[in-house]
């Protein structure tokens, strides 16, 4: 499962910056998560208590902060909204669309003890 | 107070471009926030990225081959090998999750292969690449195939600091898969459609599905083949001749060779 080795990757992300800011448990995660990211947020939170069993983020709470995908549209000439990667242009119909935003997955901070 | 924007307090309203998103109200005393600010792949691309550094010095040109299982990434492999091990210097990566049997029919084409057991892991990472190339040492100047885990999801946001993926899809799976699977087709650079030599018993939309391939990623080259008869394998020998002349443009072991 894909969200699993997200959550792998996330899981050492935290251990380094335990040992470098110095702490031992993780008490809450705030991932940045875009709709065209490819996560399903719901295995997401699964994947996060199965990496994390064990661990310092043990039971830490997971906001997950989703953020919409967009797009800009060539024929159009401006940004438009798009919930896949190959939705067609909202605005003209049109499928020369170039991914601008939406696409990442990013953990932004940890409440930590 | 909140190190990313700095609010004082906050309900919890988790939704997008909303700043002010954190519960602040119930943090326990000796608590304390730590900004990262990090893709969660940041690891695995620093990794990628060092791979690449190495794959730059020596001028070994290296492509990601992902497709589902079964969809014939070994077959065509070990017909590339035996074509091109007069040409150039070849070296393989098989990813797998419990078996060596892939590399050992690697092996038997003379080509230096090294396996790499992901157990679990549905996909290869940077990481473990970087210690393949520690045992296998490709050679100089050679061309490097990696042939990921069957699996058309997690392989296409793991970066292994390849030139290209290469996806290919077979005529027995359906014509709809690039667009069930719209990541791993846009971060391909080539989708090689495979097993051609059955579609005369099959009703596979051949143009559809290049169609939905190109709705994905409109760059992506498509080659037809067929690992069982050969056909289409010509085309794909010229990409892969062509794509490393791009990559190398200046570098010394385009030089050696006229
Ligand atoms: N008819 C036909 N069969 C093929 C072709 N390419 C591969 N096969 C067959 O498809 C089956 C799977 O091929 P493999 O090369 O093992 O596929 P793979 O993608 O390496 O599979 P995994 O490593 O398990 O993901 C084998 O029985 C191959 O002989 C082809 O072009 N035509
Ligand atoms: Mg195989
Ligand atoms: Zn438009
Ligand atoms: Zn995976």
């Amino acid at each position: 499962m894909h969200e699993l080795s997200l959550c792998e990757s996330l899981l050492q992300i935290m251990e380094r910056s335990a040992v470098e800011q110095g702490y031992s448990r993780v008490k809450r995660v705030w991932l940045e998560i875009g709709a065209l990211a490819g996560v399903e947020v719901e295995a997401m939170r699964f994947g996060f208590d199965v990496a994390t069993r064990g661990s310092l983020a043990e039971g830490a709470g997971l906001e997950i902060i989703e953020l919409p995908g967009e797009a800009w549209c060539m024929a159009c000439a401006k940004k438009v909204p798009v919930r896949q990667r190959y939705d067609e242009c909202p605005a003209c119909g049109g499928c020369q669309l170039q991914v601008t935003g939406g696409d990442q997955m990013r953990i932004k901070e940890l409440e930590v003890e | 107070m909140c190190t990313v924007c700095g609010c004082g307090e906050g309900e919890a309203r988790i939704e997008a471009h909303d700043h002010h998103h954190h519960h602040h109200g119930d943090e326990s005393p000796g608590s304390r926030l730590v900004r990262i600010e990090q893709d969660i792949l940041a690891k695995n691309n620093e990794y990628a990225a060092a791979n690449r550094r190495h794959f730059s010095e020596r001028g070994i040109h290296c492509l990601n081959l992902v497709s589902s299982p079964g969809s014939g990434k070994t077959a065509l492999l070990i017909r590339t090998l035996n074509d091109l091990k007069g040409e150039f210097a070849l070296g393989v990566i098989e990813g797998d999750q419990q078996t060596s049997l892939d590399a050992d029919r690697i092996r038997e084409t003379g080509v230096p292969a090294i396996q790499i057991n992901t157990g679990k892991g549905c996909h290869l990472d940077g990481h473990r690449v970087g210690h393949a190339l520690e045992s296998l040492k490709p050679e100089r100047g050679s061309l490097l195939f990696i042939e990921n885990v069957g699996n058309l999801v997690c392989p296409a946001a793991f970066d292994l600091g390849e030139a290209h993926k290469v996806v290919i899809l077979s005529v027995t799976e359906g014509e709809d898969k690039p667009i069930k699977y719209p990541d791993m087709f846009h971060a391909a650079d080539l989708m090689l459609l495979n097993k051609i030599d059955l579609l005369p018993h099959l009703d596979f939309d051949r143009e559809r599905c290049i169609d939905y391939a190109r709705r994905v990623n409109p760059r992506i080259k498509v080659i037809q083949t067929s690992a069982r008869t050969g056909e289409g394998m010509a085309d794909w020998y010229q990409w892969l001749r062509a794509s490393r002349q791009m990559a190398l443009a200046g570098h010394p072991v385009l030089a050696g060779e006229g």
